[in-house]
């Protein structure tokens, strides 16, 4: 027994990881000390108080575009939402955009047409390869800053109207009783989702199936429907018409918006196509053929078959792409558009000098969509899982 | 009598239109009703789009001279981008000193060539060379200030040398980096792993705009007064730590995808854990993930447009900024032609390569 050699305590692997993780936890503690006491040194030189008492202190200046109300007179508090919401809006409507384009291009790139896929996959091929900034200067700088001016506007009849200064649309204007039909909107989804839950458990329990869908569409269209005639609703429409030198009336969209959202789903729209394209064609073609010889019509089998068993691929990879759209959507600082990244971390951190907390914040932000996107995905993969057999 | 014949009647030939360039169209353009129309439409798109931009980009197009009295207004005018390319390439860095940039990337691309062309020898030493030797030569040529080479400050460099110098350094940083953070997050030591999560998620979840601007603005408060950092390093630091979350990912998938015995087998020899690192997994895990590092390469070359906003002059930003020359206001287009035109043969190329990589390292290891 003698003869076996003793083992030093640092051989000893746990005594190792221990040690190294001390190690590890000592130099991250001097790291953040040094950076500590070197920023509180500089920052009492130049004269910055830190903490958050800026964001109640009047701004002064003024954004181009807020959902909310604002002006000079409001805090920095306010410019934080105001930027926040500038950045929802635009990503909401590149999402929106960005998955259109995507499915499209996407299903067309595997069309048995040759020209189609052809040009879908140029399509593909082009945009993904261009940086998006460049793509956001050429819509804004060399097509939106060369349209003409509101005299001579382009029109699509006579509704809407593009030039120079930003793009023109109808805006909707509720009467008085106009809040019924949204309620009975909402009703309707409400017990279309429980008439679909309700069908479901009968389908499984007896077989019998329920036109859910028809039913459902009639209830969502025809309930208000029927309400905005019974209790005269009145809906009319505020044309943008051309007064003076600008038009006026209806909603403006400012070019900086028409830009940013328009290069963000094109550029997003291609990775889409391929997620899209690569979904489709992860479902083995076995599973195709299998329900077509069950006799289920080719509708039928998409829906059923293919789609599903392509959504468990595509879901995952498409919300990465909505999040890497939202975090993109923080470009629009390059040309101008007011969003958080341009009026807090841009407008902002020059007016107060807090930058510590300035960009702190802002990167919160984006932390915190982030971190709730990849949750949704987690909790989005596990549900699948189950669903595996 | 009666003749019988025993031999087959030869096969008749296809229908006509089932073979050839009819029958190829007929097939893959006109199938069938929705396919015919979508045809029509594609072709009408593409006369809509092709002749007047060929026209406009070669035809009419006016390349030689030296000023916009050259152009005819009628196609692109590539004089501006043709007058202006030495500040498109090399910024505002001095004429003179024109060739340190060329034979600094040259010798870079001629490394990388002969680390990727399969037969040429001793791949170890130009390895070794490139890793070590080449960035102090590198800098030399670039910054200058020893040799009898004039300083050259970093505010002169611009243009596509500047894009590519924070696209490599940015790479060649991150990708170490990367690993240790990948095996941080695979390691059995708590603290170890949570430190690298945090890292990863933390880089991963913030737009490179706000790294930028968090180290163009609080580098200089973090770090100490007498420490002027430059306004390049600053930018190429955020980069780094961005683009080295993102390489940390693509490795750990490379290290997951190393099946479980390989590690066993290379304990059961008893192997120490880095020696098991270094010889047994990290030489497949890499050989697997060299076509997602060179996928983030693109997104990082693409990415480095974004130094513009905190204010360095790389390739899009010199054309940018070559706008607001009263002499040539007008020529946008020409200027994003151009640069997007870089930017996609790079790209495409580069993603091009990493499909081949692809194909050709698909030895079954992955799973």
């Amino acid at each position: 027994m003698s003869n076996i050699k003793k083992q030093f305590w640092w051989n000893n692997s746990q005594h190792r990881a221990l040690f190294f993780q001390v190690l590890l936890v000592a130099m991250l503690v001097g790291f953040f000390w040094f950076i500590g006491s070197n920023t509180l040194t500089n920052l009492n030189n130049r004269g910055i108080s830190t903490g958050f008492g800026f964001l109640s202190q009047v701004s002064g200046f003024g954004i181009i575009q807020h959902l909310v109300p604002f002006d000079e007179t409001y805090t920095f508090g306010r410019t934080f939402l105001v930027g926040l919401l500038n950045t929802l809006i635009v990503s909401a409507v590149g999402v929106v955009f960005a998955t259109i384009i995507g499915v499209v291009v996407g299903i067309a790139r595997l069309s048995n047409n040759w020209l189609i896929a052809k040009l879908a996959t140029v399509y593909i091929e082009i945009f993904r390869n261009i940086p998006l900034l460049l793509q956001m200067f050429f819509w804004y700088f060399a097509v939106l800053r060369t349209l003409p001016a509101p005299k001579q506007s382009w029109s699509a009849g006579d509704v809407v109207f593009l030039n120079i200064r930003g793009l023109y649309l109808p805006e909707p204007v509720f009467g008085p009783h106009f809040n019924y039909v949204f309620w009975c909107i909402g009703l309707a989804i409400v017990a279309t989702l429980f008439i679909s839950r309700w069908a479901k458990r009968r389908q499984d329990l007896t077989g019998k199936q329920f036109k859910t869908k028809t039913v459902g569409m009639g209830l969502i269209i025809g309930l208000p429907a029927i309400v905005f005639f019974l209790v005269d609703a009145s809906l009319s429409w505020n044309m943008p018409a051309l007064k003076g030198f600008n038009f006026q009336g209806g909603i403006t969209v400012i070019p900086e918006f028409t830009a940013l959202a328009t290069a963000l789903s094109i550029y997003t729209g291609a990775f889409i196509a391929e997620v899209v394209r690569s979904g489709i064609l992860s479902v083995n073609s076995g599973q195709t053929e299998a329900a077509s010889s069950l006799g289920l019509h080719k509708s039928r089998v998409l829906k059923l078959v293919v789609i599903p068993q392509a959504m468990r691929v595509i879901i995952p990879q498409l919300t990465s792409q909505y999040l890497n759209l939202v975090k993109n959507s923080s470009l629009a600082t390059a040309i101008g558009y007011p969003d958080l990244v341009a009026v807090f971390a841009g407008t902002t951190l020059n007016q107060t000098g807090q930058a510590i907390e300035v960009i702190a914040m802002t990167m919160g932000v984006y932390l915190f969509i982030s971190l709730l996107i990849s949750g949704f995905m987690n909790w989005y993969n596990k549900k699948m899982l189950l669903v595996e057999r | 009598m009666a003749v019988y014949i025993t031999t087959p009647s030869p096969a008749l030939p296809p229908p006509s239109t089932s073979v050839g360039v009819l029958g190829w169209m007929r097939k893959n353009l006109f199938s069938s009703f929705a396919n015919s129309i979508l045809t029509l439409i594609g072709v009408y798109l593409l006369f809509l789009i092709i002749p007047p931009t060929i026209n406009w980009a070669l035809f009419q197009a006016d390349w030689v001279g030296t000023s916009r009295e050259a152009c005819s207004g009628e196609g692109a005018c590539w004089v501006f981008v043709t007058v202006r390319f030495q500040q498109f390439m090399f910024g505002f860095y001095p004429p003179s000193e024109y060739w340190r940039v060329v034979v600094a990337f040259s010798l870079v691309g001629f490394l990388i060539a002969w680390l990727l062309i399969e037969e040429t020898p001793k791949k170890g030493l130009v390895g070794i060379f490139t890793i070590f030797c080449y960035p102090v030569i590198a800098y030399l040529l670039f910054y200058g200030g020893a040799l009898g080479l004039p300083v050259v400050e970093t505010h002169k460099w611009g243009g596509l040398m500047l894009t590519l110098i924070l696209a490599t350094i940015g790479m060649f940083c991150a990708l170490p980096i990367g690993i240790v953070l990948a095996l941080g997050r695979r390691s059995t030591m708590p603290i170890a792993k949570s430190l690298s999560v945090v890292f990863i998620e933390f880089w991963r979840g913030v737009p490179l705009i706000t790294v930028l601007f968090m180290s163009s603005v609080m580098l200089p408060i973090f770090m100490p007064e007498e420490l002027q950092i430059d306004k390049l390093l600053r930018a190429l630091i955020g980069i780094v730590f961005f683009q080295s979350a993102y390489m940390a990912e693509v490795v750990r998938g490379g290290l997951q995808a190393i099946p479980k015995g390989q590690y066993e087998a290379a304990e059961a020899l008893g192997l120490s854990y880095w020696k098991c690192t270094f010889f047994i997994i990290l030489p497949q895990a890499l050989k697997l993930v060299i076509p997602g590092i060179v996928n983030t390469f693109i997104a990082l070359f693409k990415d480095t447009t974004l130094v513009l906003i905190i204010g360095l002059f790389d390739l899009l930003a010199v054309v940018q900024s070559a706008f607001a020359d009263a002499k040539w206001i007008g020529y946008s287009v020409e200027g994003y032609v151009f640069v997007a035109g870089i930017y996609w043969i790079s790209c495409f190329s580069m993603s091009r390569y990493s499909q081949y990589l692809e194909r050709k390292l698909h030895t079954g290891h992955a799973r």
